[in-house]
């Protein structure tokens, strides 16, 4: 079995274009991540290509073949959809597909076209990754479900909202030089207690913000690298996908999300390594608490101890484990099918040494990337290194 | 969008709605909700009709200030998540000023605000 290599990739910049299709933000993604990459278009031999809600926010199904014109390939194309997971899951195709020698080289990545929907209809076409009868129905939405889970660790561990106040705080502050970034604006403690409800214990500032972006890249075998003279020292060396019930009252946990624990496990043992290894992670905050979810389930910290993590300073730059240093979901901003890719790209740019933020891990060889759909009824984690 | 008939939850809700809620459950004790055709835990398709109880507990809960648009004239309201023992359920919670963890509710239809559907609702038992 070959080894996958990270040969290029392209972001666009995360934010509010209402202006711009997802054709257009895909088609510069895309474009950046096969120049970089330096291979011709026709040696790519797929699309995998994530989105969520393209019916609802551009009338656009069918979106990989669409998406393929747009990053001028000509080869198969395929639409991933598993809410904000979707290109988690694209990615994790394409790493199996170029490890079984389907393909050389793979064109992945995502995008998502959201701001022009407004916040309530970005609201509705978000809460359908919930269980349409037993939780759409009863009013629940995106933030709702992550306050319930929220309220439920309250009370079963402890912590409060000034602790996920500091996961927010940390993140704007992880984001101020990313240029990808929708928030490049620091913020306080006190601007995350006083932001208005959005769903009570969430505030506004607990909440990642609704984005429009993409994000892509060009996976290839390391035969591949090494006959072309391509330049790709990251390697995806494990990958793992864990599902959960879809609604929230139907799981065992209200407090873990054993989807991600699960995706965990298959993506260290895939990769050889521990939890202990990980010096570097972006994983799917998009909200507050969803980080402290997050960092349990992957090991990082015992369930009930990541709520403190942040106020810490243990996932903070100078941390134990900085977690997010592109700002994550929270002010990197989530355009839901583009976040997947985009959390491996920041990720292979902080082992690589070309991040803004790569000063706080120089020596990293190790990396994990979280991306979890719904209220983590999906979950991808990728686990990257340095060649050594 | 509710012209469509929902086989299975149009006539788990109105027995909800005339106090005859039930739950479904397998011979393994795994209880789930309408509609399947088999237990989602265990694959057993033997399911048998279960009366919830008469109240559950509440496990979690949020008031939403954010709607969605079917939900916007409602706003803000509280969604809560309810233990009856054989499953939970959610729906929003009334007549509770200040909910807590562990409260007895029971469950019924009421009205909406903004929509003429049909909405889970629990009050103080
Ligand atoms: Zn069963």
């Amino acid at each position: 079995m070959t080894g996958v290599r990270i040969a290029g990739t392209g972001h666009t910049h995360f934010g509010q274009f209402p202006e711009r299709t997802g054709r257009d933000l895909f088609a510069e993604a895309s474009g950046e991540a096969i120049e970089q990459s330096g291979i011709d278009r026709d040696s790519i031999e797929a699309l995998f290509y994530g989105n969520f809600m393209g019916e609802l926010a551009e009338d656009q199904g069918h979106q990989g073949p669409l998406m393929a014109e747009m990053a001028g390939i000509r080869a198969p194309a395929t639409r991933f959809e598993s809410a904000c997971a979707s290109s988690g899951v694209a990615v994790r195709e394409a790493v199996k597909d170029v490890r079984n020698g389907e393909a050389d080289a793979i064109l992945v990545g995502g995008a998502e076209r959201m701001t022009n929907l407004g916040t309530a209809g970005a609201t509705k076409a978000l809460s359908i990754a919930a269980d349409e009868l037993f939780e759409i129905r009863a009013g629940m939405n995106f933030p709702g479900a992550y306050a319930l889970m929220a309220q439920a660790y309250f009370d079963e561990y402890g912590g409060d909202r000034e602790d996920l106040a500091h996961i927010a705080v940390k993140n704007h502050e992880n984001a101020l030089e990313n240029e990808h970034a929708q928030y490049q604006r620091a913020i306080t403690v006190e601007d995350v207690l006083e932001a208005p409800p959005v769903a009570e214990p969430l505030g506004l500032y607990d909440a990642c913000p609704i984005t429009d972006g993409a994000s892509a890249m060009v996976l290839v075998s390391d035969e591949y690298a090494e006959r072309e003279g391509i330049d790709a020292p990251v390697s995806i060396t494990g990958t793992g996908q864990g599902s959960d019930r879809i609604a929230l009252a139907d799981r065992e946990y209200l407090v873990r999300t054993p989807a991600a624990t699960a995706a965990a496990e298959e993506a260290y043992a895939d990769a050889g390594i521990g939890p202990e290894e990980v010096e570097v992670a972006e994983v799917h905050d998009c909200f507050t608490i969803a980080e402290v979810l997050a960092v349990e389930s992957l090991g990082f910290f015992e369930h009930g101890e990541g709520i403190g993590a942040a106020r810490a300073g243990e996932t903070t730059r100078e941390g134990r484990i900085p977690i997010n240093l592109s700002g994550g979901l929270k002010a990197k901003g989530h355009p839901v099918g583009a976040t997947g890719t985009s959390q491996i790209i920041e990720l292979s740019r902080l082992l690589a040494g070309e991040h803004v933020n790569s000063d706080a891990v120089p020596d990293a060889r190790i990396g994990l990337a979280h991306n979890a759909g719904g209220t983590v009824a999906s979950t991808t984690v990728h686990v990257l290194e340095v060649a050594p | 969008m509710s012209e469509q008939r929902d086989e299975g939850y149009d006539e788990w809700i109105a027995a909800i709605d005339r106090g005859e809620g039930y739950a479904l459950e397998c011979p393994n004790g795994h209880g789930s909700l309408p509609p399947r055709r088999l237990c989602p835990e265990c694959g057993d398709p033997d399911l048998e009709e279960q009366p919830l109880p008469d109240s559950g507990t509440l496990d979690t809960y949020t008031r939403i200030h954010v709607a969605t648009p079917e939900f916007v004239d409602d706003a803000p309201y509280t969604v809560a998540i309810v233990d009856f023992g054989i499953t939970r359920l959610t729906g929003q919670l009334r007549g509770v000023e200040e909910p807590e963890a562990g409260i007895r509710v029971d469950v019924g239809v009421e009205e909406r605000e903004t929509e003429d559907e049909p909405l889970l609702v629990f009050r103080p038992a």
